[in-house]
C-alpha cells in the first residue's frame, strides 16, 4: 500500500498504515509521539487537539489519509522549548493537574490566540468548551489564556517597536 | 509508634541510588506487632526513603501516585524541609508497588494524613545523624554540629551533606526521642509550597502517563466485555475481526469467579499492530454472549424498591434519645426524599496498562491508585507470587477511585502471557463509563418534627444503596463504612436522632468515587435542613449555626472512615460556616428570582467545610454558577496553592455531577456511553470563580483531595431554591424543569 505522507512539526513523514486510521493513532501508535492524548474518540473532550496548517482539529476523528501533504502541529512541537505563549502562561499560573487533557488544552488556546489576540471571557468559552478537564482546572485555564495574550501583546509591542527602531 | 533504620541499598533500592549513597529508610511497626511480639520481618514495613549521593543529590522517593493533587511533590518537599536541603538539589524518584512503603494506596485522601509525620521524622533522623557524623570527623560535639541548607557548619569548619553521606550512614540510628524538629517558623516549604515538579513535561506534552507508557516490542489489545454484569461468553467467531488490518490475534479472557473484586471481568480481546487497528477488530466480533444473572436490572424500577425500602423502619445505624416518642407527642412534621443517581468516574485517560509477563514474572507499567494491589491482583489472575509483580507507577490522567482498582492491569498481564509479548490494554472511552466500578445510586428519606422556631426536636434519617461491600461479599446488602460518611456522623445538636440504613443489591461492580457516599448523604442531609430552614423563614446560616449547636466535641473516631485523633470539633464547623457566610458576603447578598445564593457544611475526610454557592437561572432554565465560596478547615497546609486546586477542582466536580451526571441501566445494559450522553461539566457550565478561604489552623493536616466535593450538590440546588422556589429533591438537577 502507498504511504501517506505530511509533515508533523515541521519534520516529513511516511507512513503505511490504513488510511482510515486517524491522526490520533498514526501519531501515537506509529510515530511514537505521545503527547497528544486518547479521550473519547469522538470529537468529544478535545484531548487529542493538534494544528492542521494551524488550525485546531480532533485528530481523534481525522482519517491519516485526509492530511497528507500537510502540515500538523504536536504539543510537541508548538515550541521547543515551552516557550510558546501559553506555555509560558500554563506554568505561571500552574494550570494543571493530573495534565493529562492540558496537551489538547493548550494546542486549543494558542490556536484561539492565533485568530484572537485579545480573546473576551465569551471568546475563550465558545472555543475552549470543546476541552474536557475532569479535574476542573478551568479557572487557572482561562486567566492563562487572558495572560497569554498579555505575553503575546507585550512581545508583539516589543517587536514593533523594535522594528520602528 | 515509628521507627527508622539505616537499611542495605542493594537489598531496599536497586537501582535508584548509587553505591556511595546514605540511604535512610523510614519504617512503621504498628503497635500492636511491637506489643503482643509474635509478628517477625513482614509485621515491618518502611514507608518512605531518602538518598544522599555524595554529590550532593537528594534523591527523595515519592510511594504516593500522582492523579493531579501534588502528593508526587508535597510529600516529597516534606521531607526536604525537615531535612534542610534546597528543593533545587532534591530528585524525586517513584517507588514501584512494594509493601516496604507502607500503604500506597493514594485513596480516600490520606496521603499527607498518613505520612507528613513519617516524612518530617525521615527528615529530622538523617539531619542529626548528618551532624553526628560531622562530629565524628571533626571531633568536636555534636552538639555543636549544625545541619542547615544542605551542610554542617561548626565553627570553621563546613561540610556538604553529600560529603558526609558515607560517614553518616554508619552512625546508629538515633531514637525518635532525640530528634529535634524545626519549629512552623523555621520552614522553608511547608505551609509554602515549592514548583509541582511534573509541570514543565505536562506542558511541553512529555510526561508519561499510562497510556504513554512504550515497551519494545509490544502490541495492543482493546476487550469486548459482556453487555451485563456476569455475562459469559458462550462462543466466538473472531473470522472478520482476524481479517483487519493489523490484527495479530483475538484471545480469550476468563470471567471473574464472584466475589468479583478486583478481578478482570472477562471477555474477548483482539490483539493488534496499534490501537486503532485492535478497536477495529473488535467491532467485527460475533460473540454468544450468557447475559447472566442481571440483566433485570433496570433503574427505573431499581429506584423504585429503593424508595419502597427507606419508607419503612431499617438497620439502626446510629441512634440518640427516642425519636419514635418525639413524633409520637405530635406537632410538626416535615418529610422529603431524596434521590441520588448512579455516576461513572470518567477520568480523561481510561484505564489501560502494559504488561510483560517473561520468565514466570510480570513487569507491568500502569497508572494506578494502588501499585501493591496491582502486586496482588495480577499474581492472583496469573497463579504467581505477588512479589513477582513489578508495577511501575505512571502519573495518571485522572483517578477519582477507579483507577485504585486494577482489573485492567491483571488483563494486560493475562493478555502478555497469552501472547507472549508485552501487551498495552486499552480502554474505549465507552468501556470506561459502561464497565465502570460504579457510584452507587442511592435513596434517602428525611423526617423531623420541629419546634416552635423550627428547630428539630426529632430527626430521622434513612438510606438505602448497594454498598461497596458487595465487591468482596455476594450477600452484602448494608453499608459498611459508607455509613462514617456524612451519615452516622452528622454534627447536629438535636436531642433525638437516629440514623438508618437499608439493604440493596448490587446488579453492576460498585466502587469509590472521589468522596463517595458523602455525596448522596450530604445532599440529603444538608438539603433537609435548608428546607426545614425555609419553613421556618429563618437565615440559612443563623439555622445551620443553631443546628450544629456549641462548640463541643463528638467522638466519631470509632466510626469508619473516621480516624483516631480526629474527633469531631463542632467549634471548627461552626468556624467554616461563619467564615464562608463572611468571605462570601452573605450578610449583603439577597436571592430573587432567578438569582439566589445556597449553603452547605459537610465535613468528611476529617475536613470542615462550607460553601455558598451563587446561581443565575435564566427564561430558559439554564444554570449559571458566577461564584463559589469555600471555606475550609483541613488542618495544617503543607501546599497552600495545591489545596486551593483540588477546592476549585472540587466545586466544578460536584456541580457537575449535580447539574447533569447520571448513569442508568436498561436490561442490565448501562445506557450511557461517552461523554455525549454522560456528560461532565464543560468550561462554560463549570462555576465561574472559585474561592477557596482556608482557615489557619495547627490541628493534625486532613484529607483534601474529596471533601471539597459533598457540600457542592446540596449548596446549589439549596441556591436554586432560592433564586426558583422549586426543590431538587432528585439529582442530575437537569431532570428538573426550572422554568
Amino acid at each position: 500500500m502507498a504511504e501517506i505522507k505530511f509533515n508533523v512539526n515541521g519534520k516529513p513523514q511516511a507512513v503505511n498504515v490504513s488510511p482510515a486510521m486517524p491522526l490520533l493513532w498514526v501519531l501515537r501508535d506509529t510515530l511514537g509521539m505521545t503527547g497528544t492524548k486518547f479521550g473519547c474518540g469522538m470529537a468529544l473532550c478535545g484531548a487529542c487537539t493538534v494544528h492542521l496548517n494551524g488550525q485546531a482539529i480532533r485528530s481523534c476523528i481525522t482519517p491519516v489519509s485526509s492530511i497528507a501533504g500537510k502540515n500538523i502541529t504536536t504539543i510537541e512541537g508548538l515550541s521547543p522549548d515551552s516557550t510558546h505563549a501559553v506555555q509560558r502562561a500554563w506554568l505561571e499560573n500552574d494550570v494543571p493537574q493530573c495534565g493529562y487533557c492540558q496537551s489538547g488544552q493548550i494546542m486549543a488556546a494558542a490556536s484561539l490566540l492565533a485568530k484572537k489576540s485579545k480573546p473576551s471571557d465569551a471568546d475563550i468559552d465558545e472555543v475552549m468548551k470543546g476541552n474536557l478537564c475532569r479535574c476542573g482546572t478551568y479557572q487557572g485555564i482561562r486567566a492563562a489564556i487572558h495572560r497569554a495574550s498579555e505575553i503575546l501583546t507585550a512581545s508583539n509591542g516589543a517587536a514593533n517597536k523594535g522594528g520602528v527602531a | 509508634m515509628n521507627r527508622i533504620d539505616v537499611v542495605s541499598r542493594r537489598g531496599f533500592l536497586g537501582t535508584v541510588f548509587s553505591a556511595g549513597a546514605f540511604v535512610l529508610g523510614a519504617q512503621i511497626l504498628p503497635e500492636d506487632a511491637l506489643a503482643d511480639g509474635t509478628s517477625g520481618a513482614p509485621a515491618w514495613q518502611p514507608t518512605v526513603y531518602l538518598g544522599l549521593e555524595p554529590d550532593g543529590r537528594v534523591i527523595i522517593t515519592a510511594h504516593r501516585s500522582e492523579m493531579g493533587t501534588g502528593i508526587r511533590t508535597a510529600l516529597p518537599m516534606v521531607l526536604a524541609d525537615e531535612l534542610d536541603v534546597d528543593w533545587k538539589k532534591v530528585t524525586i524518584a517513584q517507588a514501584i508497588g512494594d509493601k516496604k512503603y507502607g500503604d500506597q494506596n493514594t485513596d480516600g485522601s490520606t496521603s499527607i494524613r498518613s505520612f507528613y509525620d513519617i516524612m518530617r521524622q525521615s527528615g529530622a533522623t538523617a539531619r542529626l545523624m548528618l551532624e553526628r557524623a560531622a562530629a565524628q570527623q571533626w571531633g568536636v560535639p555534636a552538639s555543636q554540629c549544625k545541619a542547615r541548607d544542605g551542610q554542617v557548619t561548626a565553627g570553621s569548619h563546613k561540610a556538604s551533606y553529600g560529603e558526609l553521606a558515607a560517614l553518616a550512614a554508619k552512625q546508629p540510628v538515633p531514637k525518635k526521642e532525640e530528634l529535634k524538629y524545626k519549629t512552623p517558623a523555621e520552614f522553608k516549604y511547608i505551609g509554602k509550597g515549592v514548583p509541582i515538579t511534573d509541570q514543565p513535561d505536562i506542558v511541553a506534552g512529555k510526561a508519561v502517563f499510562g497510556l504513554d507508557a512504550r515497551v519494545p516490542g509490544m502490541v495492543y489489545a482493546s476487550i469486548e466485555h459482556a453487555p451485563v454484569f456476569g455475562g459469559t461468553v458462550r462462543s466466538v467467531d473472531d473470522s472478520e475481526a482476524r481479517k483487519v488490518r493489523g490484527v495479530q490475534r483475538v484471545e480469550r479472557i476468563a470471567a471473574f469467579k464472584p466475589p468479583y473484586a478486583f478481578q478482570p471481568l472477562g471477555g474477548v480481546a483482539v490483539i493488534a499492530d496499534n490501537t486503532w487497528a485492535a478497536m477495529q477488530g473488535r467491532k467485527k466480533l460475533k460473540v454468544n454472549w450468557d447475559l447472566g444473572a442481571n440483566t433485570a436490572y433496570d433503574s427505573t424500577s431499581y429506584k423504585k424498591s429503593l424508595f419502597e425500602t427507606v419508607r419503612k423502619p431499617q438497620k439502626v445505624a446510629r441512634n440518640v434519645g427516642d425519636v419514635d416518642a418525639e413524633f409520637a407527642k405530635g406537632g410538626t412534621i416535615h418529610e422529603a426524599e431524596y434521590y441520588a443517581p448512579m455516576l461513572s468516574h470518567a477520568p480523561m485517560e481510561p484505564v489501560n496498562a502494559v504488561a510483560e509477563f517473561k520468565d514466570g514474572k510480570v513487569t507491568a507499567w500502569a497508572p494506578t491508585q494502588n501499585p501493591q494491589a496491582v502486586q496482588d491482583t495480577v499474581a492472583q489472575a496469573l497463579g504467581i507470587k505477588s512479589q513477582d509483580v513489578t508495577c511501575h507507577v505512571t502519573l495518571l490522567g485522572g483517578g477519582f477511585g477507579r483507577k485504585s482498582k486494577p482489573d485492567y492491569v491483571a488483563e494486560a498481564a493475562l493478555l502478555s502471557k497469552q501472547v507472549g509479548k508485552p501487551v498495552q490494554v486499552v480502554w474505549s472511552r465507552e468501556d470506561d463509563i459502561q464497565f465502570d466500578f460504579f457510584h452507587a445510586v442511592a435513596a434517602m428519606y428525611m423526617k423531623a418534627s420541629v419546634d416552635a422556631k423550627g428547630r428539630p426536636t426529632a430527626w430521622l434519617q434513612r438510606c438505602a444503596f448497594p454498598p461497596i461491600e458487595s465487591q468482596n461479599d455476594v450477600t452484602a446488602r448494608y453499608g459498611g463504612f459508607e455509613q462514617g460518611m456524612g451519615w452516622s456522623d452528622v454534627p447536629f445538636d438535636i436531642p433525638h436522632q437516629r440514623a438508618e440504613n437499608g439493604p440493596a443489591e448490587a446488579h453492576v461492580r460498585i466502587g469509590w468515587l472521589r468522596s463517595v457516599a458523602n455525596i448522596y448523604h450530604a445532599f440529603a442531609v444538608q438539603s433537609f435542613a435548608d428546607e426545614l430552614a425555609a419553613a421556618a423563614n429563618r437565615d440559612r446560616v443563623e439555622y445551620l449555626l443553631d443546628l450544629v449547636g456549641k462548640p463541643r466535641t463528638l467522638d466519631v473516631q470509632s466510626i469508619p472512615p473516621n480516624t483516631p485523633g480526629y474527633a469531631l470539633d463542632t467549634g471548627r464547623a461552626r468556624k467554616v460556616i461563619e467564615a464562608v457566610a463572611d468571605k462570601s458576603g452573605w450578610a449583603r447578598k439577597k436571592s430573587g428570582p432567578g438569582h439566589g445564593y445556597g449553603l452547605a457544611f459537610h465535613r468528611s475526610f476529617q475536613t470542615y467545610v462550607a460553601a455558598v454557592v451563587e446561581v443565575e437561572i435564566d427564561s430558559k432554565g439554564a444554570v449559571r454558577i458566577p461564584r463559589v465560596d469555600y471555606a475550609v478547615d483541613t488542618g495544617l497546609v503543607v501546599h497552600p496553592d495545591r489545596v486551593i486546586s483540588q477546592f476549585e477542582g472540587a466545586a466544578v466536580f460536584g456541580a457537575g455531577l449535580a447539574l447533569m451526571g447520571e448513569i442508568t441501566a436498561q436490561n442490565g445494559r448501562i445506557q450511557q456511553s461517552n461523554y455525549h450522553n454522560y456528560p461532565v461539566a464543560r468550561i462554560n457550565e463549570a462555576p465561574r470563580e472559585v474561592h477557596v478561604h482556608l482557615m489557619q489552623n495547627d490541628a493534625p493536616p486532613a484529607g483534601v483531595g474529596e471533601p471539597g466535593v459533598p457540600p457542592m450538590a446540596p449548596a446549589l440546588c439549596n441556591a436554586i431554591f432560592a433564586a426558583t422556589g422549586k426543590r431538587i429533591r432528585e439529582l442530575p438537577i437537569k431532570k428538573t424543569k426550572l422554568v
